[in-house]
């Protein structure tokens, strides 16, 4: 997987029929309102195809009964949704006062210099910056609620505490 | 985190199986320690019993608002003719808060329980535990323990005979903070934009999941309606001190030595012993600068400085009096007597090598962020706020700019839907009472020479600049 520095969303992939039973069965989950199940749709696909690409608005609305500005509206709200591929490896890292009172600053330098990440086109609209190998990819979030143990990090759906040091960035990467 | 003791001084009721010795988090754990015994109890009572025990408990809600549950729950009619629903808060994402973590993870049996309980007393037959997006795991493990509870008969159709019938289920939101608000929470579980809903009309237990009476209460607040049911809401108040009942999950982060989680009951410790005794006090050759005691949203408070309370004398009246920053007991009341708040139990510490200018602009940083857009002067403000402390991090503060802060702040709180308002400009404010040296220094005018504005210093080559000018 490449990085994606242009405006350009990729195209949604076919939905594999698996992953659309697993949906349909989501969807029960709510059954006074199916519109309920959007945000949940939405962690499906991301997890399974990578980023929601260009029509999953339209793909998402057909499956709820919605109009599709009814899940763009969502998809551009929520800090977790992309649209775009990250790289192979997400890492996140929490920004918020305790954390960067522990050292988060340095530990976004330390992934960034040793995962060879260029942050410098990152912002607010598009915070993700992924490393030219396609193998990781970095954003600073905010507070992952963990301050007792920071600076913090997620790789992945992993969670990792006490993380200070060139050492333990080292570790890490080495993990994935 | 490797497995620590609790403290002597410590009271574990909720955290008592957190970090415990041989402890899982699968059901058969909870059952061989009497897991669940308290939900046949519960069953065996009348609902409107059970909440005049949680109404006698005095207990208040532990996710930062300090709301009377009793009450929250009697606005639920007994009558009522619209279906009822509760949803469980877990979208702990309060800076400085992280206790319901430790439940979601290592206890969920008790989370789930106390909300059986708690849905059988409001009569609610569908519940979602609304859990933060980041806590991937914490939501796999819930739906481990919703599983294990139904082969057990202690959710699904007619609970242990008793004819209640409960689903509950897990909804994950997608990273943000708004979502912890009761009523943006209720949008965004309704598949939209979590805006918050104006007060009134849509008090939740009024007008709250999908227009029909919601009960929304914190994980830690669920967890204690089971402690509730088993000790009787008498016993239960006599932890603690009156008006502030039970125990309290404090998370204690920043420049102590030993930060971490620890249960007390409410308000049976100073501010002095929680970061001296407990926590170790200050790193070595360093001093305590500042605390904020309730989460990023609470007031910050000056360690040196000693702070004027009302004590009533004997006589009944009322009297002014001195109180060093050490004695501050840590209970709902007190806290707000200093003009503070117990919050969500989150306490922030920051040692005397800590510039104030920076610690708030990260907090700037966070509520610009986070705000949802919905009110103007929180959209706006809350950026412009990030804007001048950004410019006074990088040295390019301008002359007023102090002012200029407390200024935006003053136009926030009070003027918003939700409560946002306050949580983005209470640091502000606070900051700039305590610290105000720190700010006028930095606002002296850095501008280089030739620069019109500040926002045109703030050249890509100046750190912080590249960022500022994005937004």
């Amino acid at each position: 997987m490449s990085a994606v520095h242009s405006d350009e969303i990729p195209a949604l992939p076919p939905v594999p029929a698996e992953l659309e039973a697993r949906i349909d069965e989501v969807i029960t989950h709510y059954p006074v309102s199916k519109r309920s199940a959007v945000l949940t749709v939405l962690h499906l696909l991301q997890e399974n195809l990578g980023f929601l690409g260009a029509g999953t608005e339209d793909w998402v609305a057909a499956k709820l009964g919605l109009q599709p500005i009814n899940v763009y509206e969502v998809i551009t709200f929520y800090p977790m949704f992309r649209r775009k591929p990250a790289g192979k490896n997400h890492i996140r890292v929490c920004r918020t006062l305790s954390c960067a009172l522990g050292g988060s600053y340095q530990l976004m330098e330390r992934f960034c210099q040793q995962a060879k990440i260029d942050r410098s086109h990152a912002h607010h609209h598009d915070p993700i910056a992924v490393s030219p190998d396609g193998k990781f990819s970095i954003e600073f979030v905010e507070c992952l609620a963990s301050c007792g143990t920071a600076p913090v990090c997620m790789i992945n759906d992993d969670f990792y505490e006490n993380v200070g040091t060139d050492e333990k960035v080292t570790e890490l990467l080495k993990k994935y | 985190m490797s497995r620590r003791f609790p403290h002597p001084r410590e009271r574990r009721l909720v955290f008592k199986n957190v970090d415990r010795e041989g402890w899982t988090n699968d059901i058969q754990a909870y059952l061989n320690d009497g897991g669940y015994d308290d939900l046949r109890k519960a069953l065996s009572m009348k609902p409107q019993d059970i909440v005049n025990e949680v109404k006698t408990s005095q207990l208040r809600g532990r996710g930062g608002a300090g709301f009377s549950c009793g009450v929250k729950w009697g606005f639920i009619r007994p009558d009522e003719k619209k279906p009822v629903y509760l949803i469980c808060n877990a979208d702990e994402s309060e800076p400085g808060t992280f206790k319901d973590r430790y439940i979601i993870h290592q206890d969920p049996h008790q989370l789930i329980e106390g909300m059986v309980i708690s849905c059988y007393a409001v009569n609610a037959r569908l519940a979602y535990i609304y859990i933060r997006g980041e806590f991937p795991e914490g939501a796999r493990i819930l739906e481990k323990a919703i599983a294990e509870a139904h082969a057990h008969g202690f959710l699904g159709k007619n609970i242990l005979g008793s004819g209640f019938d409960l689903e509950i289920y897990v909804h994950r939101g997608a990273g943000a903070y708004i979502c912890g608000e009761e009523t943006g929470l209720i949008e965004s579980l309704e598949g939209k934009r979590p805006y918050p809903r104006i007060k009134p009309p849509y008090f939740p237990a009024v007008l709250g999941l999908y227009m029909s009476p919601t009960i929304v209460n914190n994980v830690e607040t669920l967890c204690n309606a089971k402690h509730i049911v088993r000790m009787g809401g008498a016993e239960f108040a006599k932890i603690g001190r009156p008006n502030n009942t039970g125990t309290r999950v404090l998370c204690v982060s920043g420049d102590v030595q030993k930060p971490g989680y620890f249960e007390f009951e409410v308000g049976a410790l100073t501010m002095g012993e929680l970061l001296y005794d407990i926590c170790g006090g200050p790193k070595p050759g360093r001093k305590i600068k500042a605390v904020i005691p309730g989460g990023s949203s609470a007031k910050v408070l000056r360690a040196d400085e000693s702070y004027k309370i009302k004590v009533k004398q004997p006589d009944g009246s009322m009297a002014d009096k001195m109180l060093p920053f050490n004695d501050i007991v840590l209970d709902f009341d007190s806290l707000a007597a200093v003009g503070s708040m117990a919050g969500s139990g989150g306490v922030i510490v920051m040692d005397d090598s800590r510039d104030m200018v920076w610690a708030l602009n990260n907090i700037n940083e966070f509520y610009a962020h986070e705000s949802c857009g919905q009110c103007t002067p929180c959209r706006e403000g809350s950026l412009w706020m990030k804007k001048i402390s950004d410019r006074l991090v990088a040295g390019l503060g301008v002359q007023g700019d102090d002012k200029n802060l407390l200024n935006v702040a003053d136009n926030i709180a009070g003027r918003t839907i939700c409560a946002f308002g306050e949580a983005c400009s209470w640091p502000v404010q606070s900051f700039l009472q305590k610290f105000p040296d720190d700010f006028k220094a930095a606002a002296k005018n850095h501008l280089p020479e030739g620069a019109r504005t500040a926002l045109e210093a703030l050249a890509p080559e100046v750190p912080h600049g590249r960022e500022a000018l994005a937004h």
